[in-house]
């Protein structure tokens, strides 16, 4: 399994797209182009995971280094998109309390 | 090794002149065990094409020409083909010294995981803890005090492998440093926590629970830093609940605490621990749902909770295939009916 990463850079705002799986085998790959929207300073990084049905811890780990370098850019992480299972994962990790994550409408309807 | 070769050549020859002659299977097998004594003796493919050329040059001496120099472009290729075949076996030792060093870690490893066993009266304790490559980034615990207080924990490093085993040791050191905190589970987390984060790469982190059961009053009390939640079976309402915790992962941000839980044990309850491993096995289409694993405990929850636990992992192994994608931690503790 793949993933597919997007990237469309504005200029207050970088959104990326992901559809497929984060794992250990596609996390070098998001890390490769996530961290450096992270690292320019104060803009908003709007990560969509509309398209991702599955993370696994090792994902979860390249949101905590967005998240702290984002912090130390003053720029702002945003995860958006989460469906219930992905959403599951970031609840049970604490995580959803230091992430700013926007829940997927449809899924909780 | 010139005495190697000359004997190469007449056995080359014999073999070469008894296919000709008869074009048997036989011969042609005779080919194959010889082809595996030369990689023995280190012969390279060029060697090979060069010893068939002298071989037969000598066999039919009046060769045309350019048959004669077509085997020069042959050798021309075959060297290509010695080069890789060279690396190839360089690559093959070195993997071989890899996996040899790599067990030594893993043997290492084994010996940072508590061996006694928990021999508390009225108590009955198991666990399975299985790595899904060598070396394993779960982390289990148990440890009972002079009082027959228990301990118990089941970490797991994010990512597996290396690196996440390399993270465990320094857990299991931790908790060492801070023995007084054994039967505190959300202050051990806390100072857990200010050690994981001093330590650790930034997009790294550890998940824990830890419990601590008081065999005196039967109480259980437990915490967790955003760890996969484990269960609690009621024997008297014959059900599982989930041990849900609050609290962030270990490694994250200094200043964390961490809630505490405590429940009241009755004769036959028992607590489930495990690390996502568990939860998160796959098989080819889906996913296994936690309703699935606490059906497979309740099938063999009459029996003693080290055979519960091997069980589970056998069945759960058996539906992925033999494949664990990820380390596989289960640990039982249960009060004696």
């Amino acid at each position: 399994m793949n993933l597919q990463i997007d990237i469309k850079e504005n200029t207050n705002e970088n959104l990326v797209s992901l559809s497929g799986e984060i794992d250990v085998y596609t996390v070098p790959k998001l890390k490769e182009e996530l961290l450096p929207l992270t690292e320019e300073q104060n803009k908003n990084i709007i990560v969509d995971l509309s398209g991702v049905h599955y993370i696994d811890s090792t994902g979860l780990g390249v949101f905590i280094g967005a998240l702290k370098s984002a912090d130390q850019s003053g720029s702002h992480l945003k995860i958006t998109g989460v469906n219930s299972r992905v959403r599951r994962l970031f609840t049970i990790t604490g995580l959803d309390e230091v992430i700013d994550i926007e829940v997927n409408e449809r899924e909780e309807a | 090794m010139e005495k190697t070769k000359l004997s190469m050549y007449q056995l080359y020859k014999d073999m070469l002149d008894n296919y000709l002659q008869s074009k048997s299977e036989h011969a042609l097998y005779a080919a194959q065990q010889f082809s595996k004594e030369m990689m023995e003796k280190d012969m390279s493919p060029e060697e090979m094409v060069s010893l068939h050329m002298s071989v037969f040059q000598e066999m039919v001496p009046d060769l045309p020409e350019e048959v004669v120099d077509s085997f020069d472009l042959l050798l021309e290729v075959m060297i290509g083909y010695g080069l890789a075949y060279r690396e190839h076996q360089s690559l093959r030792d070195r993997q071989q010294q890899l996996e040899s060093e790599l067990n030594v870690a893993a043997e290492m490893q084994q010996t940072l995981l508590p061996d006694e066993h928990i021999d508390a009266k009225g108590i009955d304790f198991g666990v399975i803890s299985v790595p899904a490559g060598k070396m394993s980034g779960d982390y289990y615990h148990y440890i009972q005090d002079e009082h027959g207080c228990i301990g118990v924990a089941v970490a797991d490093v994010i990512g597996k492998g290396v690196p996440a085993a390399m993270c465990m040791s320094m857990i299991k050191y931790a908790m060492e440093s801070i023995p007084e905190q054994r039967l505190q589970p959300a202050a051990l987390l806390e100072s857990l926590n200010r050690v994981v984060e001093r330590n650790i790469d930034s997009n790294m982190f550890i998940t824990m629970v830890y419990g601590s059961y008081d065999p005196r009053d039967h109480r259980f009390y437990y915490a967790g830093a955003g760890h996969e939640p484990g269960f609690y079976y009621s024997a008297s309402k014959d059900t599982f609940e989930e041990l849900t915790t609050k609290g962030l992962v270990l490694g994250l941000s200094q200043k964390v605490t961490y809630e505490e839980y405590v429940k009241d044990v009755q004769p036959g309850d028992f607590f489930v621990l495990l690390s996502d491993g568990v939860t998160e096995c796959r098989t080819e289409e889906d996913f296994i749902e936690r309703e699935q694993i606490t059906e497979m405990i309740r099938k063999y929850q009459h029996l003693p909770a080290q055979d519960i636990v091997n069980r589970v992992y056998r069945e759960l192994e058996k539906m992925q295939d033999f494949q664990l994608r990820d380390d596989f931690t289960l640990l039982i503790l249960k009060r004696d009916v």
